[in-house]
């Protein structure tokens, strides 16, 4: 298995793949079986009443369509001196003089979309007109994608918030399966507190507004949040106390009732895709961890599996609720799939090093875990696995130890926990690796998890 | 007051007679004051009647009441006008007049039952048993009596190996010392609770190792509980790798961090 083929799996089914399977009749198929990633050419719009705060719109377009991993960015140093606002101001040629779509399409720029428009103030408000036009058509009217209309408050947060509104309709127009926008990441964070603690932070998807959401006083971890949003159910270890699963609502920050089994442990607990059940391992039957189910209220709580072996980590497949991951012994952790019954237990790495933390892509087709897979016992890296086939790609290479990565909801990027600028810290990466941008560092942040909201 | 009356009463010339007078009083009232005479005795309608048997007359006591167990208290009674007296609580008949020794071990109520010609009468004495002073406290041990913390200092940790919780020839040996120091501390505090943790390296997953720490500490604690250890005293916490007592990463450190811990339980 080469890199380069898997790159090439993982784009197709992360991107145009999703589309296909799921029947989303659009141009994306197009786009992608034939010309890749679609070329972007994104004008710097100006402002009427509006120009001191397009600075903060421009950057904040261009970087939400860079980092969504779907386009190809086109260089604006290409670009030519003029570019049309409005729709009407194209014309069928102009000499490159850049009014003409054609302008845009031709080297050196080569792009296969425009993207365009203007922002006014109109009374008190910021109005932003956005357009992006094919520009391989000849007709401007068959030409325009998309003619749009945004409105926010007559600030810089309200240019970025209208700029964040048009890079998210672009992305949705071209095949992204899910939003960043209003997307937010918990983790646990020791910034601030003493020996043995930490609580569980939220941040925005960009790593803006981080904020600590629990006062427990005690050492929370592994959180999961629920497929809506609402809810966050994580590990809180204690001194003196068994480790046991808290459940939070993420808006109002209170605990909400979650029955523990009698047991030494009760950890790692995740959600099912309806978010009415609740995996995790507990040691209630004594010996090692093992997978049990449970209501949203921890009650009416069942053993999934029963085998040899430490279980930890159940992960519930979003695409099929009969199909369970987790990472498991016996003999070096590995990631293992099974039946929601417990039966059919397959073990998904191949028995090297030790793999952990698997995370289900939207798709329900592929995984991310972490793997020391080539280094020694505790280097871990990110590998991101096709679950039919098993082959893998490996996404990190020992910067640092790369641990608990989680897809984002748009299913290109990924959250994970890394050393490499020295103690733990969050960090987001494209699927094949790329953009690798930091979020925190304050502190250790460790076991990010991506929600929706 | 009275004095003074006189001496204006009096003229110069009567001075020494007035003298004499209050002499004279002065003298009186050193004599005690004569007692009023009692009411008559009111008139007897018996001294008239002809006389009736009386009922007996019963005094009856013991003395002292209160006593500990094994001392002596004696019981004295007399009584008139009777005919015949017995005691209860198996003393049975005895004499109008008498005194007994009783040796108590319980606190007991006699009864003392008189006939006579005048009727029946009957008294009731007890003799209580009083708890004796507790005892003074005993001498202090001739071993300090250290702090439960600091007898934690006679258990060594159990080592294990990577990502195992296999009881190790050496940490037998560890253990087997620690079950006999754990029965002198439970023998000493009898309301101790320890609590034993398990612990891991830095190299395997947080997750993983919270599992396999809970796995060391009940493998730590199975062991001492076969060698007699109460295991109603011992309590089982996984740590996992979020409590290392060394943060280097080399096998020196990995190991002292593989390990079961005894500390305070709650």
């Amino acid at each position: 298995m080469t890199r380069k083929f898997s790159l090439l799996l993982l784009i197709a089914l992360a991107g145009a793949g999703a589309v296909l399977l799921f029947g989303q009749a659009d141009i994306i198929a197009d786009i992608f079986g034939k010309t890749g990633k679609p070329a972007l050419a994104v004008t710097d719009l100006r402002g009427s009443g509006s120009q001191e705060f397009m600075n903060a719109f421009n950057s904040t377009l261009f970087n939400d369509l860079q980092s969504s991993g779907l386009f190809d960015m086109r260089a604006k140093s290409l670009f030519p001196l003029n570019n049309p606002q409005r729709p009407e101001d194209i014309r069928s040629s102009d000499n490159n003089q850049g009014y003409a779509l054609s302008d845009w399409a031709a080297a050196p720029v080569n792009a296969s979309h425009l993207v365009f428009g203007y922002t006014a103030a109109v009374n008190g408000t910021l109005v932003l007109y956005g357009n992006v036009d094919d520009t391989r058509q000849t007709d401007p009217q068959a030409a325009s994608l998309m003619a749009q209309r945004y409105v926010g408050s007559l600030d810089e947060a309200g240019a970025i918030k209208a700029a964040h509104e048009f890079a998210n309709d672009i992305i949705q127009k071209f095949g992204g399966t899910g939003s960043l926008l209003g997307s937010r990441i918990y983790f646990i964070s020791d910034r601030g507190m003493g020996q043995y603690k930490s609580e569980i932070w939220a941040m925005d998807w960009d790593g803006k507004n981080q904020t600590r959401l629990t006062t427990l006083n005690a050492q929370a971890t592994f959180p999961s949040v629920s497929p809506d949003g609402s809810r966050l159910a994580f590990t809180l270890l204690d001194t003196g106390k068994q480790p046991h699963i808290v459940m939070i609502d993420t808006q109002t920050r209170r605990q909400l009732p979650f029955y523990n089994q009698e047991a030494s442990v009760n950890m790692t607990a995740s959600f099912s895709p309806d978010g009415n059940q609740i995996y995790y391992a507990s040691t209630a039957a004594g010996g090692d961890a093992q997978i049990y189910a449970a209501g949203i209220d921890g009650k009416g709580f069942r053993r999934v599996s029963v085998r040899r072996g430490i279980e930890v980590e159940p992960k519930v497949n979003p695409k099929n609720p009969n199909q369970l991951l987790m990472s498991a012994g016996p003999g070096q952790e590995q990631i293992y799939m099974m039946n929601a019954d417990g039966v059919g237990v397959d073990r998904l790495t191949n028995g090297e090093g030790e793999a952990a933390g698997p995370a289900w892509h939207p798709d329900g087709q592929h995984i991310a875990f972490s793997w020391t897979r080539g280094y020694a016992a505790g280097d871990w890296n990110i590998f991101v696995m096709d679950v039919g086939s098993r082959q893998f790609v490996q996404l990190t290479h020992s910067e640092g130890k790369n641990e608990n990565p989680v897809w984002a909801p748009d299913g290109r990027h990924l959250v994970f926990a890394s050393t490499r600028s020295g103690k733990s810290q969050i960090y987001t990466m494209l699927a094949d690796g790329t953009d690798v941008k930091q979020l925190t560092f304050q502190g250790t942040n460790k076991t990010p998890v991506w929600g929706i909201r | 007051m009275g004095n003074k009356v006189t001496m204006k009463i009096f003229d110069r010339g009567s001075l020494a007679l007035s003298f004499a007078l209050i002499l004279f009083a002065s003298a009186c009232s050193k004599k005690p004051p004569v007692a009023p005479a009692p009411p008559p005795a009111p008139s007897q309608p018996a001294a008239t009647a002809p006389a009736a048997p009386q009922r007996p007359q019963i005094t009856f006591t013991i003395e002292p009441s209160s006593v500990e167990r094994g001392q002596t208290a004696v019981m004295r009674w007399n009584v008139t006008n009777a005919t015949g007296v017995s005691i209860d609580n198996g003393i049975g008949t005895v004499p109008a007049t008498g005194t007994r020794n009783l040796n108590p071990t319980a606190t007991m109520t006699y009864r003392l039952s008189a006939t006579g010609p005048g009727g029946d009468a009957s008294a009731t004495a007890t003799v209580t048993i009083v708890a004796p002073p507790p005892p003074p406290p005993p001498a202090p041990r001739a071993a300090p009596q250290a702090t439960l913390e600091s007898r934690l200092g006679d258990l060594k940790d159990a080592l294990f190996d990577y990502d195992s919780n296999n009881i190790r020839d050496d940490a037998r040996g560890v253990l087997t010392a620690n079950a006999e120091a754990l029965k002198k501390i439970f023998a000493d505090f009898p309301n101790a609770s320890i609590l034993v943790e398990g612990h891991c390296d830095e190299r395997g997953s947080a997750e993983y190792n919270l599992g396999l720490g809970d796995r060391r500490a009940t493998a730590a604690r199975d062991f001492l509980v076969q060698l007699g250890v109460p295991a109603a005293k011992l309590k089982t916490i996984s740590y996992g790798k979020e409590r290392p007592l060394c943060t280097e990463s080399n096998e020196g450190c990995w190991q002292s961090n593989r390990r079961a811990h005894f500390s305070v339980g709650q």
